[in-house]
């Protein structure tokens, strides 16, 4: 046998005057963790395959596990991490890229912490959200640039272009069928039904079963155009292109032939078994003027009915860009962070390309601003939303609403534990294994995302009553409301705010 | 410490205003008196009038008042006039010496035309040309401020109480068909005399009194359509979305009113068909011009007057008539001064418009 | 009347329910000191082959086939629950052989049967095989 050079990151805890032997974590660790040794009657463990997903813990009756760091390490040293070393002593047994999931977890600045939310004070009152009405609906989509009349001097109130209605400005971001299971889709969408917002289908197509949430569901074109026909296109509130994604910026898809069961084959239009490849780029898309003639495809295949998203990474040039898309026809923008979540990525990709929403957003903003087409589109910000208090700070920097993906999957139990490319999920999430995903039951998970957005919705109105704000459009591009602490002068000055104390 | 203009300066205030809608004309004495019971909601560092009506001998001229810092820029600014502008009167704004009042700049009034071939070279309507003329020189010419552009009208304004501001400008000399007079209490400022109140753009005058919490959201927005908000005041800011729905969308002022003060989804969705198309569609297309927070503004304008409170009415407004006059304040102490006896008395609700207009055929 | 649903399609065969029913009888406080090296015998049990699992305890019957063949009359139904009389019950297990579903069980004493009696019977106060199921697969409702 090879000598294996790596050590198990984590180490499981049984407290032996705990556990009963009732075997829930054995039964629930897809990774065959823990087993049970009927010679002593008791259980065992195997941490070299623990993903610390946290499912056994959830489970155990009597409280007896606990996963912690595995307290062995490689001699210490400053430079060469952990981390550093494991992964290239995985490299060189495997010869292969390494693969990750979720967002990137690298300790790169968080701005969202570094800027602070304002509060009325004397001058003028606060508002009490639950003595007056707080308003948290906002409409996406393009706005005209001025009215038009009828004969009888009313406005025209039928021209305007199609719009996204919003009772709070959150939406659940793309996540396809395939990475996602068919239970945890059908939580988003009821949710989004529920709550007057949205869910996007990600690349994956749509389930047929789920046509009937179509008035709350933006469906997704994506470089593979996986399960896109016309009916699909059809059944959306919005249409969103697929450009690029936060947390692999620049490359396209791989979900791997296992999971492409007979359903995700029927939903996704591909023979069962083989690979989803989604290439890097649309090839219809080499350039800002092709972009332009999917754009408008799109809404000639849906009588100009439905609003078009153009969903972005945010890179380096990403005002530019969105300048581009701007004036390209889209009617909505979203753009990703490098903090967005994914169902497999290169690990190297996910960790370093890309930059903060935060300072994407602010860039983007004021560039529409100063080129005067801010009212050509609205932008959603995804990819790093972890609160209600991001939500306020995004907003406030400009957004008009933003995706939340990870929050969603957290929400359904999800634990992060990033390893969605195995397949293997415990909490029936990212896997398309049978017994896996009827571990996610839909009717508790939508209540759990209905009670997550409302409990956001309540905090972000308790913060807008505080700033004396009591409509959410208010609160919008509103940087005044926003101090930064910690920042420096060029980071204020990208995110267009004022230190705190000024 | 910051100026006006490098920092954002919240105020609390006091508003007053009179019309007559017979178009009479009446003494800025009526203005003064008025504002004066209303000394304890300013403090001394601002005070200010608009007058309309004032200048029937000029009617079809703009009146430029400009504040000068040094000669310098009076210079330089009437330079840039005069290479636009054919200027029939250009003179000092008779004030009077009053110890309450310091720090004067120097105080002047043109009365002028665009030239009409360069007004038609660039292709814009007079109106919209005189106003980024008058952007140009506020944002461009150090220690020049342009603080009245309409025409037969005029903006007096300086830094002290309002009723010293009054004498001060001898508006007793002054007769117009509609006043407006501001007492400003702001809560941090050297106190500049642009700074004060009515703020104004072509004869659109606002006053104001409150502090809006939507202010950087307006303001990033309409910066958007040329605008540039140099006071970082809420009066400016509400006077630019004011022109830009008003006169540059040409919305009534009634619609203009339901954009900024806008009516809550909640009521929204309970009208019938007609009005929820039309609420939803001005709220959505125009929902950054939604004003949030307390305030309550008077609009002076050509003809006419508009009150409005915001859509909580978190700020005093009262509204009395009598005979052909109307009165609008913050305090009815503010009307019963100099008008005992009233017809009626009311206080208008949250988010609706009170407009008063003289009366039709009436030349002013 | 509320009684006890299975659904098999959200069972995952955890088998929790049946720790947290032989908790419940013992009527402890901490499930470690009360199970711990204990072989359960719960009222309600898993039944699985393949990848179908599912939890089967008491239906309480409308018309329920154990109180007509018990001998002794220790079954009876009241309030719509049946119970046993455990002082009663001679043992003679007619009632086991006779249950379509499987859902009575010689109790651990061997001396009489035991059956769900939906924790009326304990402090739990619910039943407690529907409070500890992770997936909503077991349900107390009115149908």
């Amino acid at each position: 046998m090879a000598i294996n050079y790596n050590i198990p990151e984590y180490d499981v805890l049984r407290d032996p005057q705990r556990c009963i032997a009732c075997r829930v974590c054995e039964r629930q660790c897809a990774n065959e963790v823990h087993s049970f040794d009927p010679d002593s009657g008791t259980m065992k463990s195997d941490e070299s395959k623990c993903v610390n997903c946290h499912r056994c813990v959830a489970l155990c009756p009597t409280h007896a596990l606990k996963i912690v760091k595995n307290p062995d390490t490689f001699r210490l040293n400053a430079y060469w991490g952990q981390n550093d070393i494991s992964e290239i002593y995985r490299q060189a047994e495997t010869g292969g890229m390494l693969l990750s999931s979720m967002g990137n977890p690298k300790p790169y600045p968080i701005y969202w912490d570094k800027i602070l939310i304002n509060a009325s004070q004397v001058t003028n009152p606060s508002i009490d959200p639950l003595r007056e009405p707080m308003e948290t609906r906002t409409f996406l989509g393009k706005k005209p640039g001025a009215i038009e009349r009828n004969p009888d001097g009313s406005i025209k109130t039928d021209s305007l272009p199609p719009q996204l209605k919003l009772e709070v400005p959150i939406l659940f971001s793309a996540m396809s069928y395939g990475s996602i299971s068919y239970n945890a889709h059908q939580s988003l969408a009821r949710a989004a039904q529920e709550l007057g917002t949205y869910y996007n289908t990600g690349e994956g197509g749509l389930h047929e079963d789920f046509y009937k949430y179509g008035p709350n569901t933006i469906v997704q074109v994506a470089s593979g155009r996986f399960g896109v026909h016309h009916d699909y296109l059809e059944a959306g509130a919005a249409i969103e292109i697929k450009i690029g994604q936060g947390a692999k910026p620049g490359i396209g898809g791989h979900l791997t032939g296992a999971k492409i069961t007979d359903a995700v084959s029927r939903t996704r239009m591909i023979p069962k078994g083989t690979d989803a490849i989604s290439p890097a780029p649309h090839h219809d898309i080499y350039s800002i003027e092709d972009l332009r003639q999917l754009v408008y495809s799109l809404k000639e295949a849906t009588e100009y009915k439905k609003p078009i998203i153009v969903k972005i990474a945010a890179v380096h040039n990403v005002a530019a860009i969105a300048s581009g898309i701007a004036r390209s026809g889209a009617d909505i923008i979203a753009i990703d962070g490098f903090r967005g979540g994914t169902g497999a990525a290169p690990t190297r990709i996910r960790d370093n390309v890309g930059i903060p929403i935060e300072l994407a957003l602010a860039a983007v903003d004021e560039r529409l601003r100063q080129e005067q087409i801010r009212s050509n589109v609205s932008l959603i910000v995804a990819g790093g939303i972890r609160n209600s208090a991001d939500v306020v700070k995004a907003i406030a920097l400009g957004a008009d609403a933003v995706y939340i993906a990870t929050p969603a999957l957290i929400a359904l139990g999800c634990h992060l534990c990033r390893t969605c490319q195995i397949g293997k999920c415990n909490w029936g999430i990212a896997t398309q294994r049978p017994d896996l995903v009827k571990r996610l039951n839909p009717d508790i998970g939508y209540k759990r995302l209905m009670n997550l957005v409302s409990a956001w919705q309540h905090e972000i109105m308790e913060m807008m009553g505080g700033m004396g704000i009591n409509s959410i459009e208010a609160m919008r591009g509103n940087r005044l409301m926003l101090r930064g602490v910690g920042l420096n002068e060029k980071e204020l000055e990208i995110l267009g705010i004022k230190h705190a104390g000024e | 410490m910051q100026n006006e203009g490098e920092i954002r300066i919240p105020s609390g205030c006091a508003i007053t205003g009179v019309i007559s809608k017979s178009g009479e004309r009446f003494s800025g004495e009526t203005a003064i008196r008025s504002i004066e019971p209303m000394h304890d909601r300013s403090n001394g560092l601002g005070g200010g009038f608009a007058a309309y009506g004032i200048y029937p001998q000029n009617r079809d001229l703009y009146a430029f008042h400009v504040f000068y810092d040094s000669a310098r820029a009076k210079e330089e600014c009437e330079q840039v006039l005069q290479t636009s502008f054919d200027v029939t009167v250009a003179e000092k704004i008779p004030t009077r010496k009053m110890p309450q009042i310091t720090d004067e700049p120097a105080i002047w009034r043109y009365f002028c035309l665009p030239y009409e071939k360069l007004l038609q070279s660039t292709g814009l309507d007079e109106r919209e040309f005189v106003s980024r003329f008058v952007v140009k020189i506020n944002t461009q010419i150090r220690g020049a401020y342009v603080f009245s552009s309409g025409k037969n009208m005029g903006v007096f304004k300086a830094v002290g109480f309002p009723e010293d501001v009054g004498r001060y400008y001898r508006l007793e000399d002054y007769e117009g068909y509609c006043w407006t007079a501001h007492g400003r209490y702001p809560t941090n400022t050297p106190g500049w005399w642009g700074g004060a109140h009515p703020f104004n753009l072509l004869d659109y005058t606002v006053v104001h009194n409150g502090e809006i919490s939507s202010y950087d959201a307006n303001r990033r927005f309409i910066e958007m359509f040329g605008y540039r908000c140099t006071l970082l005041t809420d009066t400016e800011v509400i006077t630019y979305i004011i022109d830009y729905l008003n006169r540059r969308q040409g919305m009534s002022l009634e619609e203009t009113a339901d954009v900024i003060a806008a009516p809550f989804w909640s009521e929204i969705d309970a009208m019938d068909e007609a009005d929820r198309k039309k609420f939803t569609y001005l709220r959505n297309v125009y929902s950054s011009m939604l004003i949030t927070g307390p305030f309550s503004i008077l609009l002076g304008f050509t003809g006419g007057m508009m009150a409005l409170n915001d859509r909580l009415k978190l700020r005093s407004m009262v509204v009395g008539e009598k005979g052909d006059r109307v009165y609008v304040a913050s305090e009815e102490c503010a009307i019963r001064t100099v008008a005992p006896e009233l017809d009626r008395l009311w206080s208008p609700r949250g988010g609706e418009p009170v407009i008063i207009q003289v009366n039709e055929g009436v030349r002013i | 009347m509320k009684r006890v649903y299975v659904n098999e399609e959200w069972c995952l065969g955890c088998h929790l329910c049946e720790y947290n029913c032989a908790f419940a009888a013992t009527g402890e406080t901490d499930m470690a000191k009360a199970l711990k090296g204990v072989t359960i015998h719960p009222k309600i049990q898993i039944e699985e082959n393949n990848r179908i699992s599912f939890a089967v305890s008491c239906r309480h019957c409308d018309d329920p086939i154990c109180v007509k063949s018990c001998i002794a009359g220790a079954i009876s139904k009241t309030d719509g629950v049946v119970h046993v009389d455990k002082s009663k019950c001679v043992g003679c297990y007619t009632c086991i052989l006779v249950c379509p579903y499987g859902a009575v069980m010689p109790a651990p004493d061997g001396h009489a049967i035991q059956k769900c009696e939906l924790c009326t019977d304990n402090a739990c106060g619910e039943p407690a095989c529907v409070k500890g199921c992770p997936n909503g697969a077991i349900v107390f409702e009115e149908r």
